[in-house]
């Protein structure tokens, strides 16, 4: 092949300042998270199962009418998740605790997402249609998304779901928190507004947090002291208090360092200014120019292979 | 010694290539199926499962499996060994075709097809994946660029457009010969930029699990995830080549090739051993040889990866008598190649598990059918391409070495 070796050299100068020029001390990964967002403190000990939630949320979203009614509560005896259809789940189960008669007494564990401070999914999102929101909210531009759904594969609580049976413009469906009443119009989200035991409360994270102690320090017979999402994945808008281990209704252990740590420190040290491109394009520059004349050779070395 | 590449006239319609064309064919109405009924119509993907074959296959193995491009670049261009130019071209069509089903498989599997240009415009810096897509959409180019030049010593001098489009000889003659004069010039650009651009993303292809510690089993997942991905690309590089040749020239009743092939592998003696080091050290280092004997899915598939895919092979390659064999070096190299597209299966679909659901995923029929036809139409296109371009060596121009 025929080169324009005075071109190259060119270039190859102009990669190797491009890197002294960018190359920096690497960045420790910082955390994006907003300083006091909105959240929810659901309370698992005051939650009767009434499936109020559920509804409050189809409403004010918009969502398909559920084929069975919200006041059926036999739907109760199988666990569900969240789906395309449904942005909020209510599960039961049953620890084993049981009361004065001698029943099981059931807990009650609302699902949605959890709208981590430092989400996966947002990190994930090619198009960065996924967004924390300074209001705590994660929210979804579905005018950026182009279907990859990455976000499924990064949200570690499983809850993005996507409308597989839309062939050309389906979404990523996952509880808004209900970004458009909080923002704009000053409401609580649907499900913490209907909820008739307050199981669910609105507020600042911080401030969500604070009553969260305060519950269980009056009461530590009720609670187990743990508060669910104040440090799992690196901290969560949505926050629980449990009379049961976590473990027994359905929790899962998820680490408590935020999950885009890892992949977004990697990735940075790797990438950040295109530092390491511009290195090894410089390197292979200087190896091609080098061996110009010399590599032109009609035979491999002598040995093994023939 | 210069490779004499041509076009390699024999009969186009074997048996063989009707086989490619039935299933072409079938993928073809599984996709027309996907695009009128959904994903969910011919996928068994979930909410728990958002990733299956078309990801595992289609994508990060045709990605891994295209790496002979630019390991065969790198090696002929700018080490300048030209005594491997023979397996250049083929290499270069295989990265070629490869990658440009890697998009069509992108296209079948992403939800908003249509919007698939939209990373061009809304960056994620964060987000691994959309460096991996930046990288591929220019790599893409860098091929197609790469390979301009065998349209250009085909045709120009000799364009004749059939019919209407006859008035237009003149001007693509000029553009052939506008190429012809410019691209030797700067081709040393594209060269480097196609291994820059693919280190870049055959790492980062790697990355994208990182993000999921609690799904991917600790098998393979690591931070090493990146290292290992590159690895093993550059170390399937030469084996693909072989693997891929000897297919055609089989096929094709050509000269084997072997002495260049023979030397070739003997690189990658090499650069599987580093792969193979790194999975070991980082097994060993994590501690996680716990699970080998454990006797679940994924440990079994790990040990195949691991046994039948790295090992073994990379065993038979220190043999001189196996290199020099054609039979045994396919052996071989086919037993890497499928070490590599395991490898990746069981990154995206066998090592995933859903922390919250039970969720068993096997690819629906339709499913495979679509990845089956996309690689039926990467080896009907590979047959036509060396069919009517010059790729291959024509048989008794072979210079002795």
């Amino acid at each position: 092949m025929e080169l324009s070796r005075r071109g190259f050299f060119k270039v190859a100068g102009a990669a190797g300042a491009g890197v002294a020029a960018s190359r920096r001390s690497a960045e420790a990964w910082q955390s994006r998270a907003p300083a006091d967002p909105l959240g929810c403190l659901v309370d698992l000990t005051r939650c009767i199962g009434c499936r109020k939630c559920e509804q409050g949320c189809q409403t004010v979203n918009h969502l398909p009418e559920p084929a069975r009614p919200f006041d059926d509560l036999t739907i109760l005896d199988r666990k569900r998740r969240p789906d395309e259809r449904t942005f909020t789940v209510i599960n039961r189960y049953f620890p084993g605790r049981r009361d004065e008669r001698d029943q099981l007494v059931p807990t009650f564990v609302k699902v949605q997402c959890m709208h981590c401070q430092d989400p996966a999914c947002a990190s994930a999102c090619i198009v960065g249609a996924l967004t924390k929101q300074a209001n705590g909210a994660v929210h979804y531009d579905v005018t950026k998304c182009i279907g990859c759904r990455y976000c499924m594969v990064a949200c570690p609580f499983e809850i993005p779901a996507y409308e597989y049976r839309d062939p050309i413009t389906p979404r990523v469906m996952k509880c808004t928190f209900c970004y458009e009443r909080v923002e704009k119009e000053g409401k609580r989200p649907g499900c913490a507004e209907i909820c008739p035991v307050e199981a669910i409360t609105f507020g600042r994270r911080n401030t969500l947090l604070t009553i969260a102690r305060n519950r269980i320090k009056s009461n530590p017979a009720l609670y187990v002291n743990h508060i669910y999402g104040e440090h799992e994945a690196g901290g969560t808008s949505w926050l629980y208090l449990s009379g049961v281990p976590f473990d027994r209704v359905g929790f899962i252990d998820v680490p408590h360092r935020p999950l885009t740590q890892l992949a977004e420190t990697i990735q940075g040290a790797l990438f950040s200014y295109l530092w390491s491109p511009i290195v090894l394009f410089g390197m292979l520059s200087g190896i091609m120019y080098a061996f110009r004349n010399k590599g032109d050779r009609d035979t491999p070395e002598k040995g093994g292979g023939k | 010694m210069s490779a004499h590449p041509a076009p390699i006239r024999a009969p186009f319609w074997t048996p063989g290539v009707l086989v490619l064309a039935f299933l072409m064919a079938a993928g073809a109405v599984a996709v027309l199926a996907r695009f009128i009924g959904g994903i969910g119509y011919v996928s068994n993907l979930s909410t728990a499962r958002p990733w299956g074959i078309w990801i595992g296959i289609d994508v990060a193995s045709g990605v891994a499996l295209a790496a002979g491009g630019f390991t065969t670049a790198f090696l002929a261009h700018i080490l300048g060994r030209h005594y491997y130019e023979p397996v250049i071209r083929p290499a270069l069509l295989t990265a070629m075709l490869g990658y440009t089903f890697v998009v069509l498989g992108l296209i079948v599997d992403i939800g908003r097809s249509w919007a698939i240009w939209k990373p061009m415009i809304h960056w994620n810096f964060h987000s691994v994946l959309f460096e991996v897509a930046m990288c591929v959409m220019f790599y893409l180019n860098v091929l197609y660029i790469e390979f301009i030049p065998i349209v250009v010593e085909r045709f120009k001098g000799r364009v004749n457009l059939p019919g209407p489009f006859a008035g237009l000889n003149n001007t693509v003659e000029t553009l052939l010969g506008l190429a012809d004069a410019i691209l030797p010039k700067i081709m040393w650009f594209f060269i480097i930029a196609g291994v820059v651009l693919s280190c870049m993303h055959q790492s980062s292809l790697g990355s994208l699990m990182l993000i999921a510690p609690t799904k991917l089993h600790p098998l393979w997942y690591t931070p090493l995830l990146p290292l290992l991905f590159l690895t093993s690309a550059i170390a399937i590089g030469y084996p693909m080549v072989v693997f891929e040749t000897t297919l055609a020239t089989t096929s094709l009743k050509l000269d084997p090739e072997m002495q260049v092939l023979s030397p070739l592998t003997r690189f990658t003696i090499f650069l599987l051993g580093i792969y193979l080091a790194l999975k070991i050290g980082d097994m060993v280092i994590r501690e996680t040889y716990v699970y080998l004997l454990d006797g679940t899915a994924q440990t079994n598939a790990f040990l195949l990866e691991l046994i039948l895919g790295v090992l073994l092979p990379w065993l038979m390659l220190l043999s001189p008598a196996v290199r020099r064999s054609r039979r045994w070096l396919f052996i071989a190299c086919t037993l890497i190649v499928g070490g590599v597209l395991l490898n990746r299966v069981n990154v995206f679909v066998v090592g995933y598990r859903p922390p919250v659901s039970e969720n068993y995923y096997f690819p629906a029929v339709t499913e495979i059918l679509i990845t089956a036809g996309f690689i039926a139409g990467l080896m009907f296109l590979y047959r036509f391409f060396v069919a009517y371009f010059p790729v291959l060596n024509r048989p008794g121009q072979e210079v002795s070495a």
